[in-house]
């Protein structure tokens, strides 16, 4: 199991785009990636689920990557979260 | 006549015959005589096909509103592929012997209602999409036309609400304007309605009376007028006219050059307050951005903006503006702008007190942490900072210092810089007397002319009672200008202007005979102002500015 803690910087938070990238992007990984903020955690692939956590600019949030090349996935996860979020 | 009001979408002017939307709701019933497993395979080919609909209304949208707002259906897709939506509607199958349509609405509005509950407006606004996505999806299990509900002439469509889908796929030769009962200006409806430069209402409680009566829908008043006043509708086909005729002569300007009759060209930048409003930057095609104000960055938070949140917001507004150029102006807090967590004491006459550089060479961690935040900005396109309220050389070598150190740290933790002009803003009659000292320290001014007029002027904007007194084109204004550009060019530094009289088209002439080499104006006035130097010819006689002596 891999983890890394992000704070979101993006003026609006996972939105509707971002998600949809981000769903895409743990889809392409063959392993299982969870975000966790609070006490709330969903799976990345569930796009609905994902959007409906309301995570926000200021918000922090815990990656966890489990299974399968686990350190590509967590470099891939860190990647995408600086990129697009 | 009646009149409703609403929220307008978009400014602008249509008149014609209100044709009310009805949505043909699909009759579905709910026990199915179907087993689950038939229900679910259905369910399966009607999600594809909806799938496909969705893939060729990306294509419709890709063309006429461009890629980021055609990425709502690309979205679309993959809510409809959406594990969980799956998962609901194959629950409702297996346990309730209901129909696939059933299934689908059921889950739509359980999904949509979850959004709407939610405490941000984005997120609520987002419950219309997966009602959009299930109807798409009931009306083919339904075998429905998605036909023309629209009519076969062009008129202002009134409807309970459109959704993303129904926005794009109304034929536009035919849609005059739109008027909504819900909605929020935050949809993504919205949004396409303007991108698409179609005049709309939302939050109007229509009548369904209404429909075939002939009406004027005033995007610029928020209202609607049923069955018009003929002196009214007068009045309102000249102002539609008028408003395009100037649309279709600023579109025909775009991509134009900034430049007069006899082949003098002058940049014209926009003047920006906060990251998103790059899309309208690159709209109304600006070359760069002459003053990007930083202050919203502090201003909208409870303390002090982080290097990461700032290096986001600049490396966003750099990538977007892909090269072309991108002014910071450092933190200009204070006076009127203020944020409770800098503590800042209260001052008997803040425009001449604790703020801009002042604040900054006091506070130099604020200070390094904005500068440490534009220099790795700096990587991803061309930028350059400019520090505000400048009165001494002395101010700009701090500055530049304190520069220089951030740029060693950065230097030595081995992250990434581009080169990065550094200017200043001329915006106190002190900075103008010294401008030939000034201008061997930096390689551009940008002149700030709100600020020089009130502090030359001894004059305070915001007290009407001087209204009679103030004059924007004081002689003493004009020349400091003059003064400015002159000490700068003779030292090698560029001068803009970013202040209100940069966009003053009274001015623009006297400008461009000064030498200024930039205006930078809200994005708004770009492409007027564009007009106004193409139509201006140096070589015939200079006219006279009226500067009310």
């Amino acid at each position: 199991m891999q983890q890394f803690t992000y704070t979101i910087t993006d003026p609006i938070g996972i939105h509707a785009r971002p998600a949809g990238l981000l769903v895409k992007a743990a889809k392409a990984l063959d392993c299982a990636v969870t975000i966790q903020k609070g006490d709330k955690s969903v799976s990345a692939v569930k796009l609905m689920n994902l959007m409906s956590m309301g995570i926000k600019q200021g918000d922090t949030v815990t990656v966890t990557v489990e299974g399968g090349d686990e350190e590509a996935g967590r470099r891939a996860m860190e990647e995408f979260f600086r990129e697009n979020l | 006549m009646k009149v409703a009001t609403g929220k307008s979408i978009l400014k602008g002017i249509a008149i014609g015959k209100l044709k009310i939307y009805r949505k043909e709701a699909a009759q579905t019933s709910r026990t199915s005589t179907l087993t689950p497993e038939e229900e679910y395979a259905r369910f399966q080919a009607a999600q594809k096909a909806a799938q496909e609909q969705l893939g060729e209304l990306y294509e419709k949208a890709l063309d006429e509103v461009g890629e980021d707002n055609a990425a709502i259906f690309e979205i679309h897709q993959m809510m409809l592929e959406d594990e969980d939506y799956v998962d609901a509607v194959k629950g409702i199958l297996d346990t309730q012997g209901a129909t696939a349509e059933y299934a689908v609405a059921t889950t739509g509005d359980n999904f949509a209602a979850a959004f709407a509950a939610m405490e941000d407006p984005y997120m609520q606004a987002r419950s219309a999409d997966v009602k959009d996505i299930s109807r798409r999806v009931v009306n083919i299990l339904a075998g429905a036309e998605t036909g023309s509900a629209q009519g076969d002439e062009p008129a202002i469509l009134v409807a309970d609400d459109l959704t993303p889908s129904e926005t794009v796929q109304l034929d536009k030769s035919k849609l005059l304007g739109f008027i909504t009962r819900g909605g929020s200006t935050n949809s993504h409806t919205a949004i396409l309605a303007r991108t698409m430069g179609i005049p709309a209402l939302i939050g109007v409680d229509y009548d369904e009376s209404w429909d075939g009566e002939l009406a004027v829908l005033d995007g610029y008043n928020q209202c609607v007028y049923v069955d018009p006043a003929a002196e009214l509708l007068s009045t309102m086909e000249a102002k539609r006219r008028a408003d395009l005729e100037q649309a279709s002569l600023l579109q025909g300007l775009k991509k134009k050059p900034n430049v007069t009759l006899d082949g003098t060209e002058i940049q014209v930048y926009a003047n920006i307050g906060n990251g998103g409003d790059v899309g309208l930057v690159l709209q109304n095609d600006a070359q760069g951005i002459g003053l990007f104000r930083s202050e919203f960055l502090y201003l909208d938070g409870d303390d002090y903006p982080t290097e990461e949140e700032q290096f986001a917001v600049y490396k966003r507004v750099a990538e977007t503006m892909a090269g072309k150029k991108v002014i910071i102006r450092t933190l200009d807090i204070g006076a009127d702008k203020q944020a409770d967590y800098f503590g800042l004491d209260h001052e008997e006459n803040p425009a001449l007190g604790y703020r801009a550089i002042r604040i900054c060479l006091t506070r130099r961690d604020v200070f390094k942490t904005q500068l440490r935040a534009i220099l790795r900005a700096s990587a991803y396109g061309t930028v350059s900072i400019m520090f505000p309220m400048i009165i001494s050389v002395r101010e700009v070598r701090d500055a530049k210092e304190v520069l220089e150190e951030c740029r060693s740290e950065l230097k030595a933790q081995g992250l990434p810089m581009g080169q990065v002009e550094i200017g200043i803003m001329i915006e106190t009659p002190a900075a103008v007397m010294i401008a030939d000292e000034l201008a061997q320290e930096v390689q551009f001014f940008s002149l700030g002319t709100n600020d020089l007029t009130q502090y030359t002027l001894a004059i305070d904007r915001q007290n009407p009672k001087l209204d009679a007194f103030y004059n924007p084109h004081h002689p003493a204004i004009l020349r400091m200008i003059r003064m400015t550009v002159e000490a700068g060019h003779r030292h090698g530094c560029w001068v803009g202007i970013c202040g209100e009289l940069g966009a003053d088209p009274a001015l623009t002439e006297t400008f461009l005979r000064m030498g200024v080499d930039e205006l930078s104006v809200s994005p708004s006035a770009i492409l007027p102002l564009r007009k106004r130097i193409r139509a201006l010819d140096l070589r015939k006689p200079a006219g006279k500015i009226e500067d009310g002596e």
